[in-house]
């Protein structure tokens, strides 16, 4: 198994003989990871350094002499005292651990040739290396139907289950979804569901990763390789902005699986399933690997990269000859890499000169927040015993993994979170108080816990004496204007001058697009723009451009011609649904860059073929700041190449210099020179857990005042949010997890519910000002009373309808239909 | 069927009441269930999950360990042989033989009747009064051969259905769940010194 | 439902009758009964104990060195004092979950003589500062469900159970729980996580004792039932009168389920070491001689789990380290005797099957090598035994329990030691119990089994073991 002790500062030393040195280690660490830290590693199946031990295998024994005579014990759950002498290679420890080996193959079907663990079992290498010879077990082996599905990505084959507890384990004190379990007793123990209940856990991966032997199986896996034929490198998950460390695994120049790192800042090991399983969108028929140009009769068909550039970089030059630089707009730049972010950036406003460039789609956080708030990591958040004010979507939806971090530091470390927000959330159980914040109301609520004002006086108090307050701030509803987020923000800075800030950005490299430029107003590192050219630049735009949402109004009234979506999808990811059909509608030409045609590529001019995540090398930056690398494992299909060389080709056509030398790391270090953020990457590239930018924040702008409209006719307020699993372009190309998909829903409470006549799943309209839509209704005990609740991207109905960006909140009304 | 009656319930909760926390109280309200329906049904867990706050599959995993527990219909009797060493010195394998033929059933099953189940048991902590047969776990000792086929002649005649209740049933009577005379319930969280504990050393005397 | 035999016999007044004084008094299981009968006045020593202070109540059960008689022997006024100062609350759990095979003395205690229980369990409440009481009761036992539910109902009536029990500050509540049958679950920590309401499966101790960290991690005293219900007689009587029977390392009675191949089983309350085996089997106060007139084969002087002992070893005396220095224990009070007919290999089989259907599962040792054990001796049995079975048998049992350690008494007998206590590769003793009976029978035995490899014929056998759990 891959796991690694943790690291560890030797802060309380202790000396203990191991197998007659002496050596030194953490006062009351665990012996089995003090010896294999000092060279010895004692065999192990059920013992995972992330979770408490269970001592169940009794693989780890060895000879413990705490004074009173040595004595064979489970290293596993031995804490590590002063003058404690250990024997791990007596003859009496090989003897139990030999005994043990012969114990858990008695009943193992030895399948190992059809196995997905062969070759990498640590019961099969133990039992090479140890095991005997031959098998002394000649009575018949426990019988057990075949793989059972257990979810719909899991499958368990309890004959080859050696009952380690881990899985479980796993679901219970890891991930909070027990939904598996030892059932029955002794030798007829199984792991099991409960019938009819599966094991839909949003991180049921993780089980198949530390099964150490090959009784769970991801179907998107199951029979596609031998681990001797893969190869393998270290890089990061870009499906959210957490920034998991992974490795890629490939065979063929096809990624097969991925498997969570032990990073001790961000994912100590663990990956949700939308990103282990994700890669399969790589893999997907549907990639594009040549670009699209819209032909005369309408339709989008393949031509050479020549003339898809010429044809992009004419229309850019005649847009600008015309109605001037800002009648070019760049939308996205998320799911970029910081180079080739910064390739865009430098090309849109140090090239071509216009400053409409915005990488988030209306739902995201100002980039003023994000870079102007002083920064807290994930570590400080989760760090013991800290208080920690939660304003932010359900993490447990989008941000899967701080999830994970959030629930483990409430929920062992004493971590002490207040919630506040339009909806309980996944974290709710375990946090010190919620406190529901309708549509609104956010910083009205903030604002009354930290004056003392408020009724939730524990919660008020929590906060109010924290001496260091950490803050996640992030937007709960998309229907809810950003500006309320900004002003509870400075609130915050207001009242808590020290309070620090980790910022719930949603798409994987919001914070590197942001940094490196991306976004109206702003220079790379986070400088504003004010005439200053930065180093290898020609000029910079002479006028602030405009945010996701002007520019589509732009390109809607013709202001914007040409609409460049760099990775973006405006018709399914920003907010306002209309007016991003407008603008669509609207731009003279529209220039998609995207390793799919996504719904608003399928009405673009031009279809540039981009490489995705594990056919790029690069780096990422996560929502704390975390500057990780990328590594290529596979080539992208085709012609289809990465973002930055995209960059280079249309400035080439455009006739400048982007100035890359030799590879997409030039840029990088073009921009580490002068952005003070990125001082750190002046030493060097990032390796490992990465480097941290500068986050201890900048002053920038404050944001205009804003009135929230008294309740009205529309009786209850919207709730637009994000589930894991959506109709979004990457997992509808997942083939396994695309079905995971929920229908369209509007959710509201019991108490909402009952005078409507709503039960079950009564179909109802809801209608805003600005439209109507038809679906669904169900009761949900997580959603407040006032509050109507709907999914962004689920379903064929299109909530993004019913509001319009600019409005502070959205009113709507429910009608059984 | 299957989900706790109103009665019921209403006793669930008190009896959830009792412990410092709801989970501890799984195991009566598995009783309670199966001695409402002669058996514990999935409705039955999964209801006791919520009840309890916990998932139907950590109620299946507690409640699975325990044997009394039975996920299917069983006989109105449960008849339990006990083999165990004191019993099997006495007779108690062949006793086991003995009712495998009269009920003309393996150990383990049910008669197409419904009206037995056959078990055999381990020590039921009746030793001395070798072999031992429990019904529906009320004792019978010594029991001979023609002891157990008129034992089974009296619960089939309905002789003994006064004293042994069917399948599920433990004890007639129960403790009182509430009641001023309650003390109260310390959850683990509550970390009070009682009132009558001196503290330390200090003889600061009896209780008043 | 007939009555048990139990050592009634009001002549024998020369031993007191500790705890089993009311068991044949017809209503000594009501509260008016408990008060009127027996030995000592019912609820006289907890009116006593609440004039005293709780530190003076441990300190007198220290010096009557009260051991323990769930199994282990430990003496409860010790175990009491390991419970943390200053750590609140803490609970008193009553093991009343007697599953051990032989073993049946806590089930008369709790059905004959409730009051007895819950008095002792009171007095333990006030000694360590408990703020609640759980009464285990075994889930097979409902009679003695409702008697013990009948006796609380009454006591919480008369104030003595409560708040402000008999008007003073002392309140606690005793909550009568019960079990749905797994053996393990007599085992402490594993009566702790079935109480939690988890799978009955053993914590690993250390690092942490229930005393320091048991229920929901809080201090948490387990004890017997016999060993609580001897409080109400201690401290009605005095430390003084109660050391005066038994010896001076194990003082007071124990009593005792004698069964098996005996002319006249039952439960008899004996001193502590002062009567022996040969007494307890062929006085006509209590055994009455070996059954039929047969000779005695073997015995199993305290449960199933201790090692067998034989006809040289009639004479010890019942007194655990006497015991405990030949190589076995007295246990749980449970003596099996097996005369000439018993089937060394059969009987053996039957104890190893028990193990193995009881084992919880948590360790490999024990859920795969009692298994396999039991598989081994049913292949003997059925005449499908290899000669190379014996040795097998005994390299699983070392793989479980890792032995021999040599003790004297074997070493003289030319015999190896049974690996006694067991050093255990598992987490609790119940995976090395099953190599009790398997070293036991082999070594002592051996021709036996070797008799039964070579036959190679069947030996008919029912289907005991054989239905699901
Ligand atoms: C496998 C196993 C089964 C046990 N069963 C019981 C039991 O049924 N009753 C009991 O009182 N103690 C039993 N014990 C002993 C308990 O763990 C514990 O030592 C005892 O309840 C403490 O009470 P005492 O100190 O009053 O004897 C068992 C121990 C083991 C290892
Ligand atoms: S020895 Fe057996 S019964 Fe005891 S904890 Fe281990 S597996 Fe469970
Ligand atoms: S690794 Fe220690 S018991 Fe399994």
């Amino acid at each position: 198994m891959s796991e690694k002790p943790r690291d560890l500062e030797i802060t309380e030393p202790v000396e203990i003989t191991l197998n007659g040195e002496l050596i030194t280690a953490q006062n009351g660490e665990l012996l089995i990871d003090a010896c294999e830290r000092n060279g010895s590693y004692i065999p192990r199946f059920c013992y995972h350094p992330r979770m408490s031990p269970v001592g169940m295998c009794r693989m780890c024994l060895v000879e413990v002499d705490t004074g009173r005579g040595a004595a064979l014990q489970p290293s596993c759950m031995i804490p590590v005292s002063d003058g404690m002498s250990v024997d791990t290679e007596s003859d009496g420890v090989a003897k139990a651990q030999d005994g043990i080996l012969e114990f858990l193959l008695a009943n193992h079907p030895l399948d190992c040739p059809v196995c997905d663990k062969g070759g990498e079992c640590p019961l099969q290498d133990q039992a090479y290396a140890y095991g005997p010879g031959e098998s002394r077990f000649v009575e018949e082996k426990r019988h057990n139907e075949k793989p059972i599905p257990i979810s719909d990505l899991v499958f368990l084959d309890r004959e080859r289950c050696i009952l380690c507890d881990r899985c479980t384990r796993f679901a219970d004190e890891v991930a909070g979804d027990p939904l598996i379990h030892f059932i029955h007793r002794g030798s007829h123990t199984e792991v099991n569901t409960f019938p009819g209940e599966p094991f839909a856990s949003y991180f049921s991966g993780n089980t198949v990763q530390i099964c150490p032997v090959g009784a769970l199986t991801a179907s998107p896996y199951r029979f596609k390789a031998r681990p001797w034929d893969l190869e393998e490198t270290e890089s990061t998950c870009t499906r959210c902005s957490v920034g998991c460390r992974v490795t890629v695994e490939s065979s063929r120049n096809e990624v097969l699986r991925l498997q969570g790192v032990d990073s001790d800042p961000v994912n100590w090991s663990w990956l949700c399933d939308k990103g282990r399983f994700g890669f399969e969108a790589g893999n997907s028929r549907n990639r594009i690997s040549q670009p699209l140009l819209r032909s005369e009769s309408g339709e989008l068909s393949e031509v050479r990269w020549n003339t898809a550039l010429d044809g992009a970089a004419s229309a850019i030059s005649a847009a600008v000859d015309g109605r001037g630089p800002q009648s070019v707009a760049v939308l996205g730049g998320a799911r970029l890499t910081n180079e080739s972010a910064y390739a865009w950036t430098k090309l849109a406003k140090g090239v071509i000169g216009t400053d409409n460039v915005d990488c988030q789609l209306g739902d995201g956080l100002p980039a003023e927040l994000v870079l102007g708030l002083p920064g807290a990591s994930i570590d400080e958040v989760c760090e013991s015993g800290a208080t920690v004010l939660y304003l932010g979507p359900d993490a447990k939806e989008e941000l899967p993994v701080l999830y994970l971090r959030l629930r483990h530091a409430a929920d062992s470390d004493g971590v002490k979170i207040v919630e506040v927000g339009p909806t309980l959330t996944g974290l709710s159980p375990y946090v010190a108080e919620s406190i529901t914040a309708l549509p609104g109301e956010t910083a009205s609520v903030v604002a009354a816990l930290l004056d003392g004002t408020s009724e939730h006086v524990q919660a008020s108090a929590l906060l109010r004496d924290a001496s260091d307050l950490k803050v996640v701030i992030g937007r709960a509803n998309l229907a809810e204007d950003e500006t309320i987020t900004v002003k509870a923000a400075n609130l915050i800075r207001e009242s808590v001058p020290g309070a620090t800030f980790l910022p719930a950005l949603r798409r994987g490299n919001v914070r590197g697009a942001l940094e490196a430029g991306l976004s109206p107003g702003l220079l790379p590192g986070g400088a504003v723009l004010a005439g200053t050219v930065p180093p290898g630049w020609q000029s910079v735009p002479t006028e602030k451009g405009g945010s996701a949402s002007e520019i589509l109004e732009d390109a809607a009234n013709g202001r914007v011609e040409v609409l460049i979506l760099l990775g973006s999808d405006p018709l399914r990811d920003f907010p306002d649904r209309s007016l991003a059909r407008r603008a669509l509608a609207g731009a003279k030409t529209v220039i998609s860059v995207d390793p799919f045609v996504n719904a608003s590529a399928e009405l673009a001019d031009l279809v540039l073929a981009a490489s995705m995540f594990s056919e790029s090398a690069g780096t990422t930056t996560n929502l704390e700041g975390r500057v990780t690398t990328l590594n290529q494992k596979v080539t992208p299909p085709g012609t289809a190449r990465d973002d930055w060389m995209i960059a280079v080709d249309l400035t080439d056509r455009l006739g400048a210099d982007l100035g890359v030398e030799t590879s997409a790391a030039d840029l990088l270090h073009e921009m580490a020179e002068f952005s003070d953020a990125h001082v750190a990457l002046r030493d060097g590239d990032p390796v490992g857990d990465g480097v941290m930018l500068d986050i201890s924040g900048r002053d920038l702008v404050t944001p205009a005042e804003f009135e929230v409209p008294a309740a009205n006719a529309y009786s209850l307020r919207l709730v637009l949010n994000r589930t894991m699993y959506d109709k979004g372009t990457l997992l509808a190309e997942s083939p396994s997890s695309a079905g995971l998909a929920g229908e369209s829903v509007v959710k509201l409470s019991a108490a909402d519910a009952a005078p409507l006549g709503v039960d079950g799943s009564t179909q109802v309209k809801v209608t805003s000002e600005h439209g109507s839509v038809i679906v669904a209704a169900t009761i949900d005990p997580k959603v407040p009373k006032g509050v109507a609740v709907m999914h962004h991207v689920l379903g064929d109905v299109d909530a993004g309808t019913l509001l319009v960006s600019g409005d502070p909140v959205c009113d709507v009304r429910v009608e059984v239909s | 069927m299957a989900r706790l009656t109103p009665d019921n319930l209403l006793l669930a909760r008190k009896i959830i009441a009792r412990f410092p926390k709801p989970r501890s109280a799984t195991i009566m309200l598995c009783h309670l269930a199966q001695e409402q329906d002669g058996y514990l049904s999935e409705e039955a867990m999964a209801q006791i999950a919520e009840l309890i706050g916990a998932t139907p599959a950590e109620v299946l995993g507690t409640a699975s360990f325990y044997e009394m527990f039975k996920m299917h219909p069983v006989g109105k009797y449960c008849v339990n042989v006990c083999t165990n060493i004191s019993c099997q010195l006495l007779g108690g394998e062949e006793l086991l033989e003995h009712a495998e033929e009269v009920m003309g059933i393996r150990s383990g099953s049910t008669t197409e009747d419904g009206m037995f189940t056959l078990e055999d048991v381990e020590c039921v902590a009746a030793c001395t009064e070798a072999p031992a047969v429990q019904v529906n776990y009320r004792y019978f000792n010594k029991v001979s051969p023609e002891g157990f086929d008129e034992l089974l002649e009296d619960l089939r005649s309905g002789e003994l259905s006064r004293t042994i209740p069917p399948h599920g049933t433990l004890g007639y009577v129960r403790q009182d769940l509430d009641g001023d005379r309650i003390a109260n319930i310390t959850p683990p969280s509550q970390q009070v010194e009682p009132v009558w504990f001196p503290d330390g050393d200090s003889d600061e005397g009896p209780a008043k | 439902m007939s009555d048990t035999a139990v050592d009634t016999d009001e002549a024998d007044q020369d031993v007191p009758k500790v705890v089993s004084s009311r068991f044949d008094v017809a209503d000594g299981h009501t509260l008016d009964g408990y008060t009127r009968s027996g030995s000592f006045e019912g609820y006289a020593a907890l009116r006593r104990v609440l004039t005293m202070t709780p530190g003076a109540v441990s300190e007198l059960v220290k010096d009557a060195t009260l051991l323990g008689r769930g199994g282990a022997a430990f003496p409860a006024g010790v175990k009491w004092g390991f419970c943390p100062p200053g750590v609140w609350p803490r609970y008193v759990v009553v093991n009343g979950d007697e599953s051990e095979p032989g073993t049946y003395k806590d089930r008369l205690l709790m059905e004959r003589d409730p009051h007895q229980l819950i008095e002792g369990s009171l007095i333990a409440a006030y000694a360590i500062g408990a703020a609640q009481v759980f009464l285990y009761v075994r889930g097979e036992m409902p009679h003695a469900q409702e008697r013990i539910a009948a006796a609380l109902n009454e006591a919480y009536e008369a104030n003595l159970i409560g708040k402000n029990i008999l008007g003073t500050d002392f309140s606690v509540d005793v909550v009568l729980t019960w079990g749905a049958g797994a053996y393990i679950v007599g085992e402490e920590t594993a009566l702790i996580e079935s109480l939690e309401g988890n799978r009955g499966m053993p914590r690993l101790k250390p690092p942490f004792f229930p005393a320091a960290k048991g229920l929901y991690m809080m201090p948490t005293i387990v004890n017997n039932v016999e060993t609580l219900s001897n409080l109400p007689w201690l401290l009605n009587h005095g430390v003084a009168e109660y050391r005066s029977i038994g010896t001076e390392a194990s003082p007071g009675t124990r009593l005792i389920a004698l069964s098996g191949d005996v002319e006249r089983p039952g439960v008899y309350e004996v001193p502590q070491g002062t009567t022996t085996f040969r007494e307890l089997f062929e006085s006509e106060r209590y055994g009455g001689g070996i059954r039929g007139g047969h000779e005695l084969k073997m015995f199993i002087p305290g449960g199933a789990s201790a090692p067998w002992f034989f006809p040289e070893q009639v004479d010890l005396p019942l007194e655990g380290r006497v015991v405990g220095g030949e190589g076995s224990m007295l246990g749980s009070g449970a003596v099996v005797v097996m005369d000439d007919t018993t089937d060394a290999v059969r009987a053996c089989l039957r104890l190893v099957r028990f193990f193995a259907r009881e084992s919880c599962g948590k360790c490999t040792p024990c859920r795969e090598g009692t298994v396999w054990e039991e598989k081994i001796l049913q292949r003997i049995l059925d005449g499908q035994g290899r000669p190379s079975d014996l040795d097998l048998l005994l390299d699983v049992a070392d793989n479980i329990s890792p032995g021999p350690y040599p003790l004297a008494a074997y070493a003289e007998a030319d015999l190896e030691a049974i690996p006694f206590p067991p050093r255990q590769t598992t987490i609790c003793p119940l995976g090395p119990s099953s190599v009790a009976p398997i070293t036991s029978a082999i070594r002592r035995f051996r021709h036996e089994f070797e008799d039964k490899i070579n036959r190679k014929d069947s030996i008919p056998v029912t289907s005991a073991g054989m239905s699901n759990v």
